[in-house]
């Protein structure tokens, strides 16, 4: 592809010719290429070209959701506590590259440099919120159950599997890390389909995740066309829970919906309407992708 | 040395049949609309009992909207307090008439009576006791300070525990404030109309519960009423597969309680005696007739012959025949269908070169019957290793060690409950950290009670019932 809308004018005020980021997946903790060698163009808010972002094939939603199958064990076994620590490593990762996200989500949301900041801030606080999450869950879902009979009963919360999520299309930022920190806190792993729109702020955000000792296949990121990609991740079999949070177009969503029940995928429906990600989140993120497990044992001499 | 038994027939004076019955539908028996009928038969004798209705869409249509307004009129907003009396008032009912429910119960399904009598009923009561004293403490479960009904709920039910499965749906259902439609099972709707009934004695207003019997097809016509705000169903994971479908797109939430092929897992170190009739419970409670029934024994390799042959032994003791005795372990098979099923999956378990054993137990000429039987040297790639058979069939693997152990038993789509024996416990916690299972049942198996959440992980399905969990399904959260 030629990029016809060459931007003469250089980010800095010295002549230096800046040197330009590709924007790639983020698959099992590496940065690959689309396997189909497709790209799309990406506009900032204003309409200007920003960068050529993959588009992501069915190959490439198998890759990712095989990278998340893989690591899943690992990452459920983890600790609570560990992985507390790893989401707050997120947070910090996050904090240290504020002003960069802020350039990257005025651009891509059209917002001033103070909206942008607050969205950025945000987006590190809810990382912090969830971090504290892992090692509390499972005492606020869970419960002894008083049996009538001789047994130790105990109901805890299991993470689903690998959950395939389509982030918000809008908040390409604050709503990616919203939907993104409540699958994996509880253990799970995920496959991202980032904002179709607003796709680089989520490739960025990989390069957080990278540096924050999360394990490669935890999360792993998509770019490309959702219509194209999200049948496939909704009719895979290895996919035990589908987020579409992020589906604008109702039928594409009841689509994916009757695809997800061949396997039974617990699904999250799209919002009725405009989300207010700033809002408090609560724990319906948490509970849609966690399984809760009854242990009976007998008492006895 | 053999037992004689005499003949130890519960009476059947105290239930009251009638030759046919209507739909419960806004707090009275009713003609169908457009509806047909269905006989349910004994299958123990194959003999007709009665003769129901097969209720047609305008049937559920009518059921739906006196469920409908009987929410918007009173039972969404009644005091907590007040819905927990109905409840109570249900739960004393249930157990003045707990003797006639499990004879019913008895005839119509051909479990033994040992099981309605001191399985089925007490926990039909517990459930309803259970939820009641939720009904006015909604605010106290976890789910936010304001926890709101959903609405009208459209439930469906199997025909392996016909009264508990209601209880199951219909007890947390009114106590979060909901008004419910139900369908029993076609085979199965005699005591959920004898429950129809005990709502009237309790004075709960009309169209809080609304019962429709039918098949499928009325199910169908249920599930996919536009005005249903809530499906819950339990049963097979195709239909269960097919509602999913039905609901997407919509905003009817959804919580479904499908099949089972569970591992009971025992290790050599595990008490040998309490093992042997842990499985035997595990897969002959209820003909086997349980979606959580421990199907597939995995055994570890040391202790293979030992263990088989104890419980052969044991096998070879189950008394099969009228399910009125009280002496009788093994009932019949719930249907003609159901027997067709059983019989050709043991079948092709011995096609696909499993050795099969049968208890040498006579069956009775009329009725459907099918004797406890163990396939030993099955492999996971055997159908009766992977398919539900939903009978009193047991399918013998082994392991070698606590890895392979969790391998094959998470090896299935299906992922409801588990069993684990080891005298060790330490094993028991890493074991059972590992099971992809809802329920998992160490030392013990086929335990149940109100405050125990159920439920399956993957092709088992989604939600809990039972316990606190139990009321996620029916609050708006």
């Amino acid at each position: 592809m030629v990029a016809t809308d060459w931007r003469l004018t250089l980010p800095s005020e010295t002549s230096r010719l800046a040197v330009r980021k590709t924007y790639k997946l983020y698959v099992g903790g590496a940065f690959p290429r689309s396997e189909s060698g497709r790209s799309y163009p990406v506009y900032s808010a204003k309409g200007t070209w920003m960068a050529n972002a993959v588009l992501a094939s069915r190959k490439d939603v198998r890759d990712a959701v095989a990278a998340a199958r893989k690591a899943f064990p690992g990452w459920a076994g983890r600790t609570a506590y560990n992985r507390g620590q790893i989401l707050y490593r997120i947070a910090e990762m996050l904090e240290g590259r504020r002003d960069q996200f802020a350039t990257e989500v005025a651009e891509a949301e059209g917002l001033d440099r103070a909206a942008a900041l607050a969205v950025v801030d945000a987006s590190v606080d809810r990382w912090v919120w969830y971090a504290g999450w892992a090692d509390k869950i499972a005492q606020v879902l869970g419960n002894a159950n008083p049996v009538a009979g001789p047994y130790f009963n105990l109901s805890t919360p299991e993470p689903t599997g690998v959950v395939g999520v389509v982030a918000p299309a809008e908040s390409s930022l604050l709503g990616l890390v919203s939907v993104m920190a409540p699958v994996i806190v509880t253990g799970n792993t995920a496959v991202l389909l980032a904002s179709e729109e607003r796709p680089l702020p989520a490739v960025t955000f990989a390069e957080v995740l990278a540096t924050s000792d999360l394990p490669g296949g935890v999360v792993n990121l998509l770019t490309g066309r959702v219509s194209e990609l999200l049948p496939w991740l909704a009719s895979h079999f290895d996919v035990n829970a589908i987020d579409l949070t992020g589906v604008t177009d109702p039928e594409l969503a009841a689509e994916a919906e009757r695809a997800a029940a061949e396997n039974l995928k617990r699904v999250v429906r799209p919002p009725q309407g405009p989300v207010d990600w700033s809002a408090d989140p609560g724990l319906e993120r948490m509970t849609a992708f966690v399984e809760t497990k009854t242990v009976w044992h007998p008492k006895g001499m | 040395m053999t037992f004689e038994y005499a003949p130890a027939p519960e009476s059947t004076s105290i239930v009251d049949i009638r030759p046919s019955y209507g739909l419960f539908i806004d707090g009275e028996f009713r003609d169908s609309i457009d509806g047909d009928t269905i006989k349910t038969i004994n299958p123990a004798t194959e003999e007709v009992l009665s003769e129901v209705v097969a209720a047609g869409p305008r049937d559920v249509a009518a059921a739906v909207e006196a469920a409908r307004r009987a929410y918007q009129t009173g039972w969404g907003t009644m005091p907590g307090t007040e819905r927990a009396k109905y409840l109570y008032r249900i739960a004393r009912i249930i157990q003045e008439r707990s003797r006639e429910l499990a004879v019913l119960e008895t005839i119509d399904n051909g479990k033994p009576i040992r099981e309605s009598r001191d399985v089925d009923l007490p926990l039909v009561a517990a459930h309803f006791f259970y939820y009641a004293g939720w009904a006015d403490k909604l605010s106290y479960a976890g789910f936010g300070p304001h926890p709101r009904p959903l609405g009208v709920a459209a439930q469906v039910i199997p025909w392996n525990f016909p009264l508990l499965m209601l209880a199951w749906k219909i007890a947390p259902a009114l106590a979060c404030g909901n008004t419910v439609v139900l369908k029993p099972a076609e085979t199965t709707p005699l005591t959920a109309l004898v429950f129809a009934e005990i709502c009237q004695q309790a004075d709960l207003p009309p169209g809080v519960v609304n019962i429709i019997t039918g098949a499928g097809e009325t199910g169908r016509h249920l599930v996919e009423h536009p005005d249903v705000d809530k499906i819950a169903f339990t049963g097979s994971t195709e239909v269960g597969r097919q509602i999913a479908r039905a609901a997407a797109g919509t905003r009817k939430r959804l919580t479904l309680e499908l099949g089972g092929k569970a591992a009971n897992i025992v290790f050599d170190d595990a008490p040998l005696d309490q093992a042997v009739e842990g499985i035997v419970n595990g897969i002959f409670f209820n003909q086997g007739h349980v979606c959580c029934a421990g199907s597939r024994l995995l055994v570890q390799e040391s202790i293979h012959d030992e263990l088989l042959t104890a419980l052969k032994r044991r096998i070879s003791l189950l008394r099969l025949g009228d399910p009125l005795d009280k002496n009788t372990d093994i009932g019949a098979i719930n249907s003609a269908a159901q027997l067709e099923r059983i019989r050709a999956l043991s079948e092709i378990g011995e096609l696909e070169g499993a050795e099969r054993w049968s208890a040498p137990c006579p069956l009775p000429d009329r009725g459907f019957w099918f004797p406890p039987t163990v396939f030993t040297g099955v492999s996971q790639a055997h159908r009766i290793a992977r398919e539900e058979i939903f009978g009193p069939v047991l399918s013998v693997l082994t392991f070698r060690t606590p890895e392979e152990a969790v391998a094959k038993a998470n090896n299935t789509p299906y992922g409801l409950s588990a069993g684990i024996w080891t005298e060790k416990g330490s094993r028991i916690l890493w074991m059972a950290d590992r099971l992809r299972a809802g329920v998992v049942w160490a030392n013990t198996f086929n335990k149940f009670d109100p405050s125990s959440p159920f439920g399956g992980y993957k092709e088992s399905g989604y939600g809990r019932e039972g316990g606190r969990h139990g009321l996620e399904a029916y609050l708006a959260v």
